[in-house]
């Protein structure tokens, strides 16, 4: 029984630190963005070309943070 | 006099307004509380796939609450694209503009980020915008069913694209596509090296192709159910939690048209790779 | 409240037991047994939007498109050939109006040099007429003048030869006459 106990402490805890990588997914898409408008300020007339890339750039950032929610996901639901 | 007077309450009766609406959220908040407070938060329920018209059998055509959500969209797109270009007419109506726009959006988004001679490729990149953008927005719908946050079905959305583009790939290029992998401009010593990057990184794409859209629709969602959840157990102060969901819907609209962009972007970057895959 | 914490508790276990029972996965996206299911109607679903796509939609707003860039297209080309033509036609205006100025400027001296001619001649016919009258007055003075000048020799030569004769003198009539025309020529 205490082992069970130990585990779904251990389930949460581990979730918990999974939700830290949402986080720093959040700061890798708002560096990716403030990073573009630096650059778009600097020369608005190239921005509106880099629209696309700045896109891939944040979907790339924002996957990894989805895997860490999604590991978080899989403690709490499916360990 | 009435008139003039109700111009000048214009200004108090929408406070008065919005004070009474606030008292009805803190009243019902108070009324409906449940018997017994406490964070009884199921997210993922609204997940759950059921048979449609009941029973418990699970078959491979058994149609299911997702496959009303899908054939919904599919309707979604008819009204629009069909329906709403039925006039063909020159000067556009409001319909028919929204069509042209969206086809507009996607043409030049396949020109520009895929090359001229992806244009043929066209219409199947335009089915995949077309159903993530509704099965997406249909989502958002409350009660509804979204079927794009399923990991079943964005895989084999994300499936079809990785092959489709090894295939194009290999048949246009033969041998060459492997060039994918072999980085020329780096030191001769370090290209191997490379090369298993390139190869693992390539094998990913379809993985973080997937999740990224099903992790996208299954956060946003869970996390309105969880602040709901955070409603009923609150009781009086039920309404932050509601002015939160409220905040949340609004970057959830944006998630759904920034994440359908995206896969159709991606999908774009991997087909330029499938066609010039210098690198 | 504190006696409604162990009923909670037991009313969030008893849910979560139920909920547990009915979903064993706990994530619905992980449960594979639905697997089948979703991709094969997925299938259908895209298959069916790709037809919808390819057979009606898409043909249709491109066409559409195609044709408003010609109308679109026509219409400027008409626009300008309208244009041409209104510069061709204030040409043809400015022309016809510098031509119907220069023809009556034409009219106006060709009556001019008519009218001249006309006077001219006229003033020609009356000079010539005054001059043949002119010198037919002459000529009626001159032998007038001639005839005077004959009788006044006559008379002259008659008065002298009478005083000469009246003064004793006889005188032949050569002499006479000419000293009386060197008188008179004097």
């Amino acid at each position: 029984m205490e082992l069970v106990a130990a585990a779904a402490l251990g389930k949460f805890i581990g979730a918990g630190l999974a939700a830290i990588g949402s986080g720093a997914a959040a700061i890798g898409v708002g560096h990716v963005a403030g990073n573009f408008l630096a650059g778009a300020l600097r020369n608005p007339s190239a921005a509106a070309a880099q629209t696309a890339t700045l896109f891939i750039g944040i979907a790339f950032a924002e996957a990894l943070g989805i895997f860490s929610f999604l590991v978080a996901l899989l403690l709490m639901f499916a360990v | 006099m009435a008139d003039q007077s109700a111009k000048q309450g214009g200004g108090p009766i929408i406070k008065i307004a919005f004070f009474v609406v606030l008292a009805l959220v803190l009243l019902s908040g108070a009324i409906f509380a449940p018997e017994h407070p406490g964070l009884a938060i199921h997210p993922m329920d609204q997940f759950e796939i059921k048979p449609l018209f009941g029973g418990d059998h699970l078959g491979t055509f058994t149609p299911t609450n997702q496959t009303l959500w899908m054939v919904l969209a599919i309707v979604g797109i008819v009204l629009l694209l069909v329906v709403g270009s039925r006039g063909r007419a020159i000067v556009p109506t409001r319909g028919q503009s929204i069509a042209e726009l969206a086809y507009g959006f996607v043409y030049k988004m396949v020109e520009d980020v895929a090359g001229k001679d992806a244009v043929k490729y066209f219409p199947g990149i335009m089915t995949l915008f077309m159903f993530i953008v509704f099965a997406n927005f249909l989502g958002l719908i409350p009660t509804s069913f979204t079927a794009t946050s399923h990991i079943a079905v964005t895989a084999v959305l994300a499936l079809i694209v990785f092959v489709f583009v090894t295939v194009l790939g290999f048949v246009k290029n033969g041998v060459g596509f492997l060039g994918l992998f072999w980085v020329s401009a780096a030191p001769l010593p370090l290209r191997p090296v490379l090369a298993i990057i390139e190869i693992i990184s390539y094998f990913v794409r379809p993985v973080s192709h997937s999740i990224r859209l099903a992790g996208n629709m299954m956060a946003g969602h869970a996390v309105i159910k969880v602040f709901a959840g955070f409603a009923a157990a609150l009781g009086l102060f039920g309404f932050l939690p509601i002015l939160a969901i409220a905040a949340f819907y609004a970057l959830e609209v944006l998630v759904a048209f920034i994440q359908a962009y995206v896969f159709s972007i991606l999908t774009c970057v991997y087909l330029k790779d499938a066609l010039h895959p210098s690198h | 409240m504190a006696s409604n914490t162990q009923q909670t508790t037991d009313a969030a276990h008893g849910a979560d037991a139920a909920h547990g029972g009915a979903e064993a996965a706990g994530m619905p996206q992980l449960d594979f047994s639905t697997f089948g299911n979703q991709i094969f109607w997925l299938v259908v679903t895209l298959v069916v939007i790709y037809l919808v796509l390819t057979k009606v939609a898409l043909p249709r707003i491109e066409a559409v498109l195609a044709e408003r860039r010609g109308t679109i297209t026509s219409d400027l080309a008409a626009a300008e050939e309208l244009k041409q033509k209104a510069v061709e036609a204030e040409e043809a205006y400015n022309k016809a109006l510098a031509d119907a100025r220069a023809e009556a400027n034409k009219i106006v001296a060709d009556a001019r040099a008519e009218i001249q001619g006309e006077v001219d001649a006229a003033a020609a016919k009356a000079d010539a007429e005054i001059a043949a009258k002119a010198a037919e007055s002459e000529a009626a003075i001159a032998e007038i003048r001639a005839g005077a000048v004959d009788s006044v020799k006559a008379v002259a030569k008659d008065t002298a030869k009478e005083i000469l004769a009246s003064l004793g003198y006889k005188a032949d009539a050569k002499s006479i006459t000419a000293a009386v025309t060197s008188r008179m020529k004097g």
